[in-house]
């Protein structure tokens, strides 16, 4: 095992950086889903679909294509899902930015390690279901 | 209105979340229990970034350890997903019972900063795992053990996310601080810290599945990240432990009608 011992302040900055884009992310995804959910209640006052009987989702909001199609049409419940699939893409973006930085680091353990969970994560999300 | 109190609900027990989402979801507001996980999941990805912000710039979270257990959790979570569209939806109800009196149980450990280190491990070293945390009296070294047994709770932490939606922040803290020997402050940070990856795993799935429905996950995410915020807040100042008695017992209570609804049919 030759890759060196990680140094505090490399491992400091790359936390502060990791901090700023997790907060981006979230607050980015909460501003469409809140658009999104006014343009919905606007639209729709009263509720029309029964969830207590499960019937999935239309394939234009479980796609990832078919979402950005909708969001497009400033459709409410396309921003929403667009909002709900930025957040869920939060996580996965922090995994890549761990991937770069451990790259940086030159700690090719964890490299391997972060590029492992990245596509992991980014198979359920392309191809999951 | 419902999902906020349960955001709030959530910070003060510290129980994050899901565990309270789907039960008030499915039993007081009638929801089909997989909009409810799917809800959860969602929730559980908003309060894990937004928490792990905060914390990761304190520099208590072993991005480490967590990198490499995420391996067993987002593999886990998969599993979960995958095992969740094969079984009925009343058997996910009593395994979600069954997981939420073991997290009220849970978060009423006496939390102590119990200092247990035994020195260096051999996979542990070879995985650059040992860090520093701050503490009263500046930065603290400690070692990490226990790293298969730590890998394979967490792979079992994975599937109960992917399979109900919920962050088991309770099982990946007793995996790095009982199994893997981390300081108390260090595993829950870091558990939350990898929350977020585990639940993105499972809500691909759950997504392109139709789990997730923009009319429930609206109200349910905003509310949730409000209500954590002003959790927090409101946290700061109350008699934590009681609370969290009181509201142990509640979830106690939802469980066992989970658990009874789930049976009954």
């Amino acid at each position: 095992m030759t890759s060196p011992a990680p140094t505090l302040q490399q491992d400091q900055r790359l936390n502060q950086i990791m901090a700023v884009l997790l907060r981006t992310g979230v607050l980015l995804a909460a501003g469409l889903v809140f658009v999104g959910g006014i343009i919905f209640l606007m639209r729709h006052p009263q509720p029309t679909t029964n969830y207590g009987v499960f019937h999935g989702e239309p394939e234009e909001l479980r796609t990832i294509s078919g979402i950005f199609r909708e969001a497009r049409q400033l459709h409410g419940r396309g921003l929403i899902q667009l909002g709900l699939l930025l957040l869920i893409a939060t996580p996965v973006a922090r995994v890549l930015f761990s991937v770069f930085a451990f790259l940086y680091e030159r700690d090719w353990t964890y490299l391997a390690v972060t590029i492992l969970v990245w596509s992991l994560l980014t198979y359920s999300l392309f191809f999951g279901g | 209105m419902g999902s906020l109190f349960a955001g709030f609900l959530g910070s003060l027990t510290g129980l994050g979340g899901g565990v309270v989402i789907v039960p008030l979801l499915t039993l007081f507001f009638h929801v089909d229990i997989r909009y409810a996980i799917g809800a959860a999941l969602v929730s559980v990805i908003a309060t894990s970034s937004g928490a792990a912000a905060a914390y990761v710039k304190e520099g208590y979270s072993n991005i480490r350890v967590g990198m490499f257990l995420e391996i067993a959790t987002t593999v886990g979570a998969l599993a979960g997903a995958a095992l969740a569209l094969h079984l009925h939806v009343s058997v996910i109800a009593i395994i979600f019972g069954l997981a939420l009196i073991y997290s009220a149980i849970a978060s009423l450990r006496e939390k102590d900063e119990v200092v247990h280190d035994r020195g260096p491990d051999r996979i542990a070293t070879l995985l650059h795992m040992d860090s520093t945390y701050p503490t009263a009296k500046g930065l603290t070294a400690y070692h990490v053990r226990g790293v298969p047994l730590g890998f394979t709770m967490m792979f079992g932490a994975g599937v109960l996310s992917g399979l109900l939606g919920i962050g088991s922040g309770a099982v990946k803290v007793l995996a790095m601080d009982q199994a893997m020997k981390l300081p108390f402050k260090v595993s829950t940070t870091t558990s939350n810290f990898m929350i977020g990856v585990t639940a993105a795993a499972s809500a691909g799935i759950y997504l392109s599945r139709g789990y997730i429905d923009p009319g429930i996950a609206m109200p349910v995410m905003l509310g949730v990240l409000g209500g954590s915020l002003i959790g927090a807040r409101v946290l700061a100042g109350a008699k934590v432990k009681r609370l969290r008695l009181v509201f142990s017992v509640v979830i106690g209570f939802l469980a066992l009608e989970m658990i009874y609804k789930g049976f009954a049919g």
